[in-house]
């Protein structure tokens, strides 16, 4: 569990990135930050790692106060994924999945055994192990992101708009991955994007965020569908142009169900005809 | 060409093969004072080329001191230097000069090697729970390493030209050559000696080269056609550093959105 | 001090000849090396083989030049010409790779706007590419500028005077104000050129000057995104 205590971040030049925010991030869940940019999603997240230091209030990884803690070997048990993975460039794939092992004194054999269940677990062609990260395709570099942040078999897992750089299609099938790879890990996520369908897809609680850093809402994504807190809110998630009020209409038979425009957005199962 | 004959007629006559005045005597005086001046170079501007690639402080010292090395006319070094120190050091007054000429090349290429690496390579190494010596040693210098070597290699070319002149203030090496075939209106002595002195410099220039060809080698496959996003191949040959310029500034947007 | 008192003619008359014999080359080069610059970046098979070629003249020892330079063309060593084509050579090594550069850092969405606006390929290299290349070359301009007047002094050696008499001269005679005044009017000119060219550049490119950016705030490197371009410039020499 992760709990921002009235945290704030202002930063020297003047910007107030996060006012006073007090958020439960409960474990083995995924939660995920929303925001346009400068919402503070992304200091948020890096207060968690101490990437940031808050200037006011705490935050506490299971009652523990982070600020206590020393910022290298805290980083070293919380898994971090960032758009275009940030690999090393001048490592191997492999070297680059097991580089915290190695930082952790893992022997090298051990280590790359470790390293290639890894590439299986994320859907990694094991041949690709001797590549260099510049060899590989956006979305296979992300994948090796992932494995990487899972090298330590972390409970935390923090991503920072992991999927931002990828094309949709890739970035769908990112996103079905990590809801496969989070049915078995169980990890506690924290996952920031700018992007609310990726928010609805892959939250178990979702976090608005306002410019300025104020939470909007917070809750399960049917919560806020049915919900909106305000107007900015129902703003964000499409509510007001009427994408998000579905009704059905019968075309022949089959029930389609259109937006508030009048836009067909999908057909009722039950409604299809059995071939 | 008639003189070049002459040249290479001199070039390989008995005298120039023994004894002390030797070309390869001379060649091996001229790399010697080279090697010298670029390790105490190295050892003096590695460390600070670093702490000011890895802080971000200090640039604007950097960058004035290289250009004014650019600005000081070495010969004008070199005499007022074995003026002070009197000619009979003139050893030291040119290794002063040596390593005050090489120190601003090897600096910026430290630096500039340090600070083409990635922000978000080196924030993913911070957030992995890397030290700060673990992201300058393991992520930093080796990815910078590319841009070092440029540096290194202007400092060597810059430290092999001035030794030909240093020769004017008594240092030996193979500007003797030039400096006396002048005195004594030798010009196939002269020409002899400018023609090892072009091949020591172009073999030099060349060893700079393979080896960053080696080091940069495995790293330098293109991205394939319709890859998207993520880091390029680390371009860190010392030619491609204007690659790197595109990069940082959409990067350094993301800290606190 | 006196003896800057007592020659202070001698070292005007130098300061005048060093100057004469520092502009030409600089000016040859950048004639030169702006269309082989936009050669090495029009066709980009052409690149690699001719920054590596002209690349390799910039490795020659500039005595060593003033040496081989004369038998090749058929001039007398002691001859002005000899230095001022050995540094126009320089000039030309060193500012092409800079305009290379220079015209592959324009933007290329302003240029392919200016193609479909209707612009001619010879009247957008004058009405786009040029000036939006300006800033990066006379940034190599300036780098040219200083070292050339550096390397003016080296002529002494082989005959062909210039402030660089004041250091042969100063050390046969043991005159340490000689050789200083010597230093310090190179300094002094080198200097001055690089302001000319700067001040020529606002001139001509009043866009070029930006607005003070307003920095970013980063718990390491604040500094890490300002002024990359000189970064490269440093290292190319």
């Amino acid at each position: 569990m992760i709990e921002f205590d009235r945290v704030a971040k202002r930063f020297p030049d003047g910007t107030e990135a996060v006012r006073e925010i007090t958020l439960t991030v409960p474990s083995r869940r995924t939660t995920v930050l929303v925001g346009s940019s400068g919402s503070g999603k992304t200091t948020l997240l890096r207060m968690v790692n101490r990437m940031v230091e808050p200037s006011s209030g705490q935050v506490r990884i299971d009652d523990e106060d982070v600020a206590t803690l020393n910022p290298v070997t805290l980083r070293r048990r919380i898994g971090y994924v960032l758009q275009g993975g940030g690999l090393l460039p001048h490592r191997r794939v492999l070297d680059n999945i097991v580089t915290v092992l190695r930082l952790n004194g893992v022997r090298r054999r051990s280590a790359e055994e470790r390293g290639l269940e890894l590439m299986d677990t994320v859907g990694l062609d094991r041949a690709l192990a001797r590549r260099y990260p510049g060899q590989l395709s956006g979305g296979q570099q992300q994948r090796v992101g992932v494995a990487r942040a899972l090298a330590v078999d972390p409970n935390i897992l923090l991503m920072d708009e992991p999927f931002g750089a990828v094309d949709p299609i890739v970035r769908t099938d990112l996103q079905n991955e990590l809801l496969r790879l989070q049915s078995t890990l169980d990890k506690t996520v924290l996952f920031v994007t700018h992007d609310i369908e990726e928010a609805f897809i892959l939250g178990d609680q979702v976090v608005i965020l306002k410019p300025g850093g104020v939470i909007a809402q917070q809750g399960t994504p049917a919560e806020i569908l049915a919900d909106p807190a305000d107007d900015f809110v129902a703003t964000f998630i499409g509510a007001e142009r009427g994408q998000r009020a579905l009704r059905v209409e019968d075309h022949n038979g089959t029930q389609v169900v259109v937006d508030g425009r009048g836009r067909p957005a999908g057909v009722l199962a039950e409604g299809v005809p059995r071939q | 060409m008639n003189l070049f004959r002459e040249a290479f007629a001199w070039l390989f006559a008995p005298e120039q093969q023994v004894g002390a005045d030797a070309v390869l005597v001379r060649l091996g005086e001229h790399l010697l004072y080279t090697a010298i001046a670029v390790v105490i170079s190295a050892v003096i501007a590695i460390p600070i080329g670093y702490w000011i690639g890895h802080t971000g402080r200090g640039k604007q010292v950097a960058v004035a001191c290289s250009g004014a090395a650019r600005a000081l006319p070495s010969l004008g070094l070199l005499t007022i230097l074995t003026l002070l120190v009197g000619v009979g050091d003139a050893v030291l007054a040119a290794t002063v000069v040596f390593v005050v000429l090489g120190v601003p090349a090897v600096l910026a290429g430290a630096y500039a090697g340090v600070e083409s690496v990635d922000p978000d390579v080196v924030d993913a190494a911070r957030a992995m729970g890397m030290t700060e010596w673990q992201i300058l040693l393991r992520v930093e210098a080796p990815i910078g390493l590319g841009l070092l070597l440029g540096g290194l290699r202007s400092a060597t070319l810059q430290i092999v030209a001035t030794a030909v002149l240093a020769a004017y203030v008594g240092l030996g090496g193979l500007g003797i050559y030039i400096i006396r075939g002048i005195a004594i209106r030798a010009y196939e002595q002269m020409l002899g000696g400018a023609l090892v002195i072009v091949v020591l410099a172009l073999v030099l220039d060349g060893v700079f080269a393979l080896a960053t060809w080696l080091i940069t080698r495995a790293r330098r496959t293109p991205v394939r056609p319709g890859d998207l996003g993520g880091p390029g191949p680390a371009e860190t040959a010392a030619g491609t550093a204007q690659d790197q310029t595109s990069r940082s500034p959409a990067a350094a947007t993301e800290g606190s959105s | 001090m006196t003896w800057v008192g007592a020659n202070i003619a001698q070292v005007w008359n130098l300061s005048v000849l060093h100057l004469w014999l520092s502009v030409q080359p600089i000016v040859i080069g950048f004639v030169i090396a702006v269309p082989l610059g936009l050669v090495a970046w029009r066709y980009r098979w052409l690149r690699g083989g001719l920054l590596s070629v002209i690349g390799l003249l910039y490795t020659i020892p500039s005595l060593a030049l003033f040496v081989l330079l004369p038998p090749v063309i058929g001039i007398s060593v002691l001859a002005d010409a000899n230095l001022v084509i050995a540094l126009s050579i320089y000039a030309v090594a060193l500012m092409t790779r800079f305009a290379a550069d220079a015209f592959a850092a324009v933007d290329p969405v302003v240029r392919r706007s200016a193609v479909a606006i209707g612009y001619s390929s010879w009247r957008r290299f004058w009405a786009v590419d040029l000036p939006l290349a300006g800033p990066a070359l006379l940034a190599g301009l300036r780098v040219v500028a200083v070292s050339t007047v550096s390397l003016v002094t080296v002529g002494i050696l082989v005959g062909i005077d210039s402030l660089g008499l004041l250091f042969t001269d100063g050390l046969q005679r043991g005159i340490l104000a000689e050789i200083a005044t010597g230093i310090v009017m190179t300094v002094v000119i080198a200097l001055v050129l690089d302001l000319v060219i700067a001040l020529a550049g606002r001139l001509l490119m009043p866009w070029a000057r930006r607005p003070p950016r307003r920095r970013r705030w980063l718990p390491w490197r604040s500094s890490r995104t300002s002024a990359r371009g000189a970064t490269a410039a440093e290292v190319a020499e």
